[in-house]
């Protein structure tokens, strides 16, 4: 591999000169209370500003809600709903205005084991850098600063791509990739990063079958390492099916449970307002929800 | 005359063996800058903190100091003032950036007006004076040049993924807002050492043109950054060459001969240039 070649020539020489330079807190991360939930939100709310002091709105109000470990959380809600934004304030990206949120007991934004797979629209993918190199983004908190990867971070990063049956892609351009091929890449990324709590922002849009499947596949994989996922999808029939609970948000949390218990019609109409559209069938309800996401959702 | 006489008879000239080497370095330097420029859409960016130096290298000009100090404390000072005022969220970045691009240079223009006859002056600070780079200049050229790559080389995997992915940044609690500064200053002080090579006027092509060709040929950030430094080093060296014999002026025959570098790549490149997207060699794929 041509860029472990690259990297390697260095690493010896500023182990000795850098180590002084290191400031091992910057990167360390805390240390987890293990009695504590993965996820704790305590009355969050978050006002946002236009640009050009336009109005300030509520993007989330009075949220609460808590996760245990190894559980998988589809979080759903109409465009706007605040859905990246609760998973950017649970990355510790976004401070909130109002409550706390909490990574195994302690305020998320010291902890760097939150991965964060980001919707495909905030990435450019033209960006000159390979699969291997996105990967190996994932260690860059656990190599600290001013350091190189060493042989360890390599043989993780490998590794992690592997779970994701994506090894042979690792020397490709990202853009080279097919959606579900990205999708795959950034979690291989969480997983390098040694990531306990995944974040996913709307993962599965716009994925066929196949590619949805494949995704799933890994996270089920994922379950037995007890990874806890919060992923903001618009597909309600996969929320129901493929969750443990489901977080139904309009700016304030509408439902959070068992997928079927949030899926009711009465929930989804005061979710999704005059934009659902119900169909009675003889002893079901279906639902004729919501627009998908592709436009620069930013809710 | 053969090649070698055509090659060494302008190098005869102390003055002009100087001019080109500050002219590789600036090269080498802009372009390793440049490669985050080009991929970070600062490029408006770049040739506003350009302009908004003069002020600073007035000042020092008229008090007789370094011009390099003038100039210096001003890029320091305007990369974060831009940095600051975008930051805020309220003006669009390139409001805040026009407002300090234009105000400042105007600044630097009225302040070197009050000489009365300016126009000589205006036109070394806007088009740089390659050729009158001394031996000291040429040092604290490669000096504060080598500085910047050093510190390019130690942050590489930091400014990587704060370029690329900044919510990854974020989570992974790199010192986001620290790296964000200390790469605009970097691209301040890029362009303060190139100044005298190319001028406020010329130094965002610099900047942005041996980067972008490099872009056009490869697929990894390393190798960008270094096909970059290569055809931005052969601009400064080149350029000079067709400066002494074509009688041009040298800065703008550096930047005119990585403009031509830079239409040479985007019409052949493999792949992406105009030939390959119009007449693929072989069918595409899918």
């Amino acid at each position: 591999m041509k860029s472990g070649i690259y990297f390697s020539l260095f690493t010896s020489h500023y182990k000795t000169m850098t180590t002084f330079l290191t400031a091992p807190r910057l990167t360390a991360g805390v240390t987890h209370e293990p009695a504590a939930p993965v996820l704790e939100l305590r009355g969050i709310s978050v006002v946002y500003t236009q640009t050009g002091g336009g109005p300030r709105g509520l993007a989330l109000e009075d949220v609460s809600l808590e996760v245990e470990t190894g559980e998988r959380v589809a979080v759903i809600g109409p465009n706007g709903a605040g859905k990246s934004t609760l998973l950017k304030l649970v990355a510790g990206m976004l401070k909130p205005t109002n409550g706390q949120v909490n990574v195994y007991g302690r305020a998320s934004h010291e902890h760097i084991c939150i991965g964060y797979a980001p919707q495909r629209n905030q990435i450019d993918w033209s960006f000159p850098v390979t699969v291997m190199d996105v990967v190996m983004m994932g260690r860059a908190g656990k190599i600290g600063l001013l350091r190189w990867p060493r042989r360890r971070d390599w043989e993780l990063a490998r590794h992690s791509l592997e779970r994701v049956h994506a090894l042979h892609l690792a020397d490709k351009q990202i853009g080279e990739l097919s959606g579900g091929q990205q999708q795959r890449v950034f979690i291989a990324r969480a997983l390098a990063q040694e990531a306990e709590l995944l974040l996913m922002d709307e993962p599965l849009a716009g994925l066929d079958i196949p590619g949805q499947e494949q995704i799933f596949e890994i996270l089920d994989a994922l379950r037995q390492d007890k990874v806890t996922i919060l992923l903001a999808t618009h597909d309600l029939n996969l929320a129901a099916e493929r969750f443990d609970r489901a977080l139904l948000l309009n700016r304030k949390v509408v439902a959070y449970g068992l997928p079927t218990a949030v899926l009711s019609p009465a929930n989804l109409l005061a979710a999704y307002g005059g934009h659902a559209h119900m169909i009675k069938m003889d002893d079901q309800t279906m639902l004729l929800a919501d627009t998908c996401c592709d436009h620069g959702e930013t809710g | 005359m053969d090649i070698w006489t055509w090659l060494s008879e302008p190098l005869a000239f102390g003055f002009i063996a100087r001019g080109m080497m500050a002219a590789a370095v600036v090269g080498v330097v802009c372009s390793v800058l440049g490669s985050y420029v080009v991929l970070r859409g600062m490029a408006f960016f770049g040739d506003a903190l350009a302009h908004a130096i003069l002020p600073g290298v007035v000042v020092a000009f008229l008090w007789g100091w370094p011009l390099l100090v003038g100039a210096l404390i001003m890029g320091v000072l305007t990369a974060v003032g831009i940095g600051a005022l975008s930051s805020r969220g309220t003006f669009k970045e390139d409001t805040a950036i026009g407002v300090i691009f234009a105000g400042t240079f105007a600044l630097g223009v009225a302040m070197l007006s009050t000489r009365g006859n300016y126009t000589i002056d205006l036109a070394h600070f806007l088009f740089g004076n390659l050729l009158g780079v001394s031996a000291a200049d040429l040092r604290a050229t490669a000096g504060i040049a080598a500085v910047i790559l050093l510190i390019v080389f130690l942050f590489y995997k930091e400014f990587m993924i704060v370029s690329f992915d900044p919510i990854l940044a974020a989570t992974l609690r790199l010192p986001a807002t620290f790296l964000r500064y200390l790469l605009l200053i970097l691209i301040a002080v890029t362009i303060v050492v190139s100044l005298q090579a190319v001028g406020i006027a010329l130094v965002v092509a610099m900047l942005v043109t041996p980067a972008a060709a490099a872009y056009l040929l490869t697929r990894r950030l390393p190798a960008m950054m270094l096909i970059a430094a290569a055809i931005g080093a052969f601009s400064g060296v080149a350029g000079v060459y067709v400066s002494y014999y074509w009688n041009i002026a040298a800065g703008p025959a550096v930047v005119l001969t990585a403009t031509a570098v830079f239409l040479l790549v985007f019409i052949v490149a493999p792949g992406r240039g105009l030939l390959a997207q119009h007449w693929p060699l072989a069918p595409k794929r899918g």
